[in-house]
């Protein structure tokens, strides 16, 4: 149940899918809309503040999120072998770029050499700083790999629509019902 | 043979002035040991100054105590290189909302003229480009001290500042207070010989 199988998705695989796509798609909107505003909005701080902590804590879930994903079964594909070939890269495109909208993001935050507070609980340390031009290079990165990630997540949505309402596929149920991880090979 | 000797000396004398007036000596800013800074000063909302300064520029000046209406400066100045000790702060100052440096990576000050005001001071007249719109900037300037340093070259030293309103660069501070509108710039740096 928690973990997967080749028939499906345990509850902790679900769980972080499900909770990664929230934070992801809501940090994208809170960076749309807290870069627009004005230097005399109560927001022009705080949301910046909210927008590192939540993004070093999502940080920490993918990387626990993929030493999962490694060490666990992952469920068959399903569709023709294009169809999984496309799906395989594309979620390895996914990865890729959550990561490094991520690691940009930081890298803007500490390129002065300053660690990140995350919710003043606790202080993740500066790594890499006073690189030539880091705070707006790292800038860019963020920006355009946050756009290039919501566009394939889109298209991973589509996706996973089209295996379920065209394909009659299971692809998108498995993704919310750990139940398909207890069943047996056959019956997937 | 002490009249030869004077002789040849005042020859030698003779040859010299002229070659000392020809024209103005000509000093690299020495921005390899970093005795150099080029430093901007502003308000902030009225309650405090935030100052900044920019690491990498180059640039070099003529001059001559015994023809000071000679002396130019040149100085080419990496925006980029911009820094107030706050890289968010640094990359919104560089964005498009300011200095937009990816367009306008560059700002220059190329002197037109020199008024001497009185012993070891003067104004240095020239343009200014920044953010891609050239002004005519009047700087005054000291001469803090020349001479020999200690490891075999000759420096001369000067410090100067000046006030910029940045509407006149083109730069919006429209949603800022009046107290934002204008910044302070300030230039010390020591000129090797050549």
């Amino acid at each position: 149940m928690l973990r997967n199988s080749r028939s499906g998705w345990g509850l902790i695989s679900i769980l972080f899918h499900w909770l990664s796509a929230l934070t992801i798609i809501g940090l994208f909107a809170l960076g749309w809309w807290m870069t627009d505003l004005g230097y005399y909005d109560p927001w022009y701080n705080q949301g910046p503040w909210v927008h590192r902590s939540i993004g070093i804590l999502l940080l920490f879930a993918t990387l626990v999120r993929l030493v999962w994903r490694f060490v666990q079964p992952t469920p068959r594909a399903e569709g023709s072998r294009l169809e999984t070939i496309a799906a395989h890269l594309g979620h390895i495109i996914l990865y890729v770029l959550v990561l490094g909208v991520m690691v940009s993001g930081y890298l803007i935050s500490t390129a002065d050499g300053r660690g990140i507070s995350v919710f003043g609980w606790f202080e993740v340390p500066a790594l890499l700083y006073d690189l030539p031009n880091q705070a707006s290079l790292a800038g860019d990165i963020h920006w355009y790999s946050a756009l290039a990630l919501m566009i394939l997540a889109g298209g991973h949505a589509l996706a996973a629509l089209k295996h379920h309402w065209l394909d009659k596929h299971a692809t998108l149920v498995r993704m919310l019902n750990p139940a398909y991880s207890m069943r047996s090979d056959s019956e997937s | 043979m002490l009249k030869k000797t004077a002789f040849a000396t005042a020859i030698a004398a003779a040859a010299l002035v002229p070659l000392s007036q020809a024209q103005a000596a000509e000093y690299q800013i020495d921005t390899e040991g970093q005795h150099a800074f080029i430093q901007f000063k502003i308000s902030h909302l009225g309650f405090s100054y935030i100052l900044g300064s920019f690491e990498e520029f180059d640039g070099q000046f003529a001059y001559d105590p015994e023809d000071l209406d000679a002396s130019s400066a040149e100085i080419e100045v990496q925006v980029n290189s911009l820094t107030s000790n706050h890289a968010e702060r640094d990359r919104h100052i560089l964005s498009d909302d300011f200095l937009n440096a990816s367009e306008f990576p560059t700002a220059t000050f190329t002197s037109t003229g020199f008024e001497s005001t009185g012993e070891n001071e003067g104004v240095l007249t020239g343009d200014l480009t920044l953010h891609g719109e050239t002004q005519e900037i009047e700087m005054p300037v000291t001469l803090m001290g020349e001479g020999d340093d200690p490891w075999g070259n000759y420096r001369a030293g000067f410090e100067g500042s000046t006030t910029l309103t940045l509407s006149d660069y083109g730069i919006d501070m429209s949603d800022f207070p009046e107290s934002m509108h204008e910044l302070e710039l300030y230039v010390t740096f020591e000129g090797i010989r050549q």
